[in-house]
């Protein structure tokens, strides 16, 4: 039997699923060249008249204060709030990795819990504990929840590429006369880069995706991208909502790249290490 | 080295090495453990006791707290009581915590607000000596039921938010009965919730078998280009899909304009596909189908051919074979998919709120309303606190059969 992807039908019934996937986001992308503020084909763009497409609702954001600055603010809040989850993440994928951690079951799941539990129930949480601090509409404050619901996908990217590392590696560069830090910048590092790379991606997108936090504990100095578009989809419906959703597939595509890239190379040095190489 | 060799010196240094070992890999999980707990994990759990923990009335109204504490209900209160609630009020009022306190008394008691802000504007300076005197003020307060209510909102410690969050309350005799019935929602609305998830975590089930199944017999590369169309709707954004759902689904939407144009449907009979329980369904489904397919074909990867050509050898039909040899391999897909897919549909707040109208509400969004509109916040945290605790039963169970190690992303 070749790989064919099983009977005719199943590959129909396939096919019709990933139209249904793909479709509702690739028809965003004409629309948000619309020449009229309306959200569906007007009969210009279904005759592909030039006139009937515009780039205005891209100079729109452009020209809105309100949009680049949340865009600003989702740039910063979302590096930020990677870079945190990516070094605590890394390190406790470190940890984790190794068999003598005690308790390891009950910390795992602790440490992934942030995945799972409704974001309602965490952002009330912050809200209060955010409170008390002064926290509140802060971007520091939105960093670190952020930062909590980013790092379960460090630990795990980077606990999947550790478990194909080879221990005797960090010890031969010990014995050798390496520190701790050489051994992990220049023999560890290395080899869980493309893990520890994924996971700061998840992280980044973790953040840059997320709205309920913002809407519960960020202030009017915070609005990000999704907080807008929020906004804009309650109150006044305007197709510049479609142009940022453009660019926004447009980023998914390249971080997906991305993601692809660093997973191939996973796996390349995965194969190498089987061949001995 | 001039290290003895000794069976107790190997044993030690053994004992000393994993010892440091386990410091060593506890040292490594430790900042992101402490961060977890201390921005995560504590202010939910400070959060919960809300739900059971409610000082704010008591705080505001100490003297009210003390003389009520063990209220038979039922009774009337004595002069001393009437004369302790009194001077709080007249307290509180002084201090502008009043509304407060009015506020917290109102969700237990309809109109209480008015009640307590008016009496002690009314009560001025003096506090009232006996019933009589409250009485003249507002006849309510010769009610007994209004002395029970007040009661039970001077308790620091107490169930009725949980009782409020499964339809019930305490009548004036403290007897648990049901809430008056234009105020049951939350058992309506867990079922839903139930009911919303299920049908998703069906539906995920129904359409990402086939997409996994036919990715997972291609050759490699080719089910690793289809896949990218998995993965591209997983990494677009949340709020970006349900603004397509939108567009596509709405009264003047793409999917209306296209049926009216065809003449399939008359202008005036547009479909209603959206801010309702079916826009929630669809769009919940498009959005959680990638965390389906993604574990049934990493499990469909690894049944190895040859088992269902063995079958087919020995006589099975196409459908038997299927049905008693490769379906059962794949139940571990099935059972991550579907537990992971339904665990993240019961906590949906955006999806619901954007695109749910009136009915495809789910129990997330009178969470979210109580926490910032309504402000019970005790009634918020006893709803949260049951959700939460269904959701971390299923994470256990998930945790227990499959490892959290397998909650695989991409």
């Amino acid at each position: 039997m070749t790989p064919n992807g099983g009977p005719i039908w199943v590959r129909i019934i396939a096919g019709a699923v990933l139209a249904f996937l793909m479709l509702p986001i690739l028809v965003i992308v004409p629309l948000s060249f619309n020449a009229e503020p309306y959200f569906t084909f007007t009969p210009a763009m279904l005759s592909l008249d030039p006139d009937g497409y515009s780039l205005r609702w891209y100079r729109d954001i452009f020209q809105n204060p309100q949009w680049l600055q949340a865009i600003q603010n989702s740039f910063i809040i979302g590096i930020s709030a990677t870079v945190i989850a990516t070094g605590l993440g890394t390190l406790a994928a470190l940890g984790l990795a190794r068999s003598e951690l005690p308790a390891r079951g009950l910390i795992m799941g602790l440490l992934i819990s942030p995945l799972i539990v409704p974001l309602v129930i965490a952002a009330t949480g912050m809200f209060f504990f955010y409170s008390n601090l002064g926290l509140t509409g802060t971007t520091l404050g939105l960093v670190l929840a952020h930062a909590a619901l980013g790092t379960p996908f460090v630990v795990v990217t980077v606990l999947a590429t550790l478990s194909g590392f080879d221990r005797s590696l960090p010890r031969a560069a010990a014995s050798l006369g390496a520190d701790p830090l050489t051994v992990f910048t220049r023999v560890t590092l290395p080899v869980i880069f493309p893990g520890v790379a994924s996971g700061a991606l998840f992280a980044f997108i973790t953040s840059f995706d997320e709205v309920v936090m913002v809407l519960f504990i960020g202030g009017p100095e915070q609005r990000t991208i999704p907080r807008q578009m929020w906004a804009g989809l309650r109150e006044q419906i305007s197709p510049t909502i479609l142009a940022v959703a453009t660019l926004l597939i447009v980023l998914s595509v390249i971080l997906l790249v991305s993601i692809e890239a660093l997973r191939r190379r996973s796996a390349k040095l995965a194969a190498a290490k089987l061949n001995g190489g | 080295m001039a290290r003895e060799l000794t069976p107790p010196a190997i044993a030690a240094d053994y004992a000393r090495a994993r010892r440091r070992g386990r410091l060593e890999s506890l040292a490594l999980v430790a900042p992101l453990l402490v961060f977890i707990i201390v921005t995560f994990a504590a202010p939910i759990a400070a959060m919960l006791t809300r739900s059971f923990y409610t000082p704010e009335f008591a705080d505001i109204m100490p003297r009210t707290e003390e003389a009520l504490s063990a209220w038979q209900p039922g009774a009337l209160p004595s002069d001393a009581v009437v004369e302790a609630v009194s001077a709080d009020l007249i307290a509180a009022n002084e201090a502008k915590t009043i509304g407060r306190a009015a506020s917290r008394f109102n969700f237990e008691f309809p109109g209480g607000r008015t009640l307590l802000t008016q009496t002690a504007r009314a009560l001025g300076g003096e506090p009232a000596r006996t019933l009589a005197d409250l009485v003249a003020l507002d006849p309510r307060w010769g009610a007994p039921a209004t002395w029970a209510a007040m009661a039970l909102v001077a308790k620091r410690v107490t169930g009725i938010h949980y009782l409020a969050a499964l339809d019930l309350r305490l009548d004036d005799a403290y007897a648990i009965v049901p809430e008056r019935e234009q105020n049951q929602i939350y058992i309506t609305l867990f079922l839903r919730t139930l009911w919303v998830a299920g049908l998703v975590t069906f539906l995920c089930l129904a359409l990402g078998y086939p997409v996994a199944f036919v990715l997972a017999h291609l050759p490699i590369k080719m089910s690793n280009l289809l896949m990218i169309l998995v993965l591209l709707p997983f990494w677009t954004s949340l709020l970006v899909r349900t603004t397509s759902w939108i567009v596509l689904l709405q009264s003047q939407g793409v999917i209306n304009d296209l049926l009216v144009g065809t003449g399939f449907i008359a202008n005036d009979q547009r479909l209603a596909m959206i801010y309702n329980a079916t826009g929630t369904i669809t769009a919940m489904t498009h959005i959680l189908l990638p965390f389906m397919v993604l574990p049934l074909y990493s499990v469909m990867r690894t049944i190895p051919s040859s088992y269902a050509r063995a079958a087919r050898s020995m006589g099975a039909s196409p459908m038997t074979t299927f049905l008693r040899v490769y379906a059962p391999l794949t139940l571990p897909g099935v059972g991550a998919g579907g537990l992971l897919v339904f665990i993240l549909a019961l906590g949906y707040y955006i999806t619901p709120a954007l695109v749910g109208g009136q009915s495809g509400q789910l129990i997330s969004n009178i969470i979210a309303f109580h926490m910032q509109s309504s402000l019970n916040w005790g009634l918020a945290a006893a709803l949260g606190a049951i959700l939460l605790g269904g959701v971390l039963g299923l994470y256990l169970v998930y945790a227990r059969v499959f490892g959290v190690e397998r909650m695989r992303f991409a």
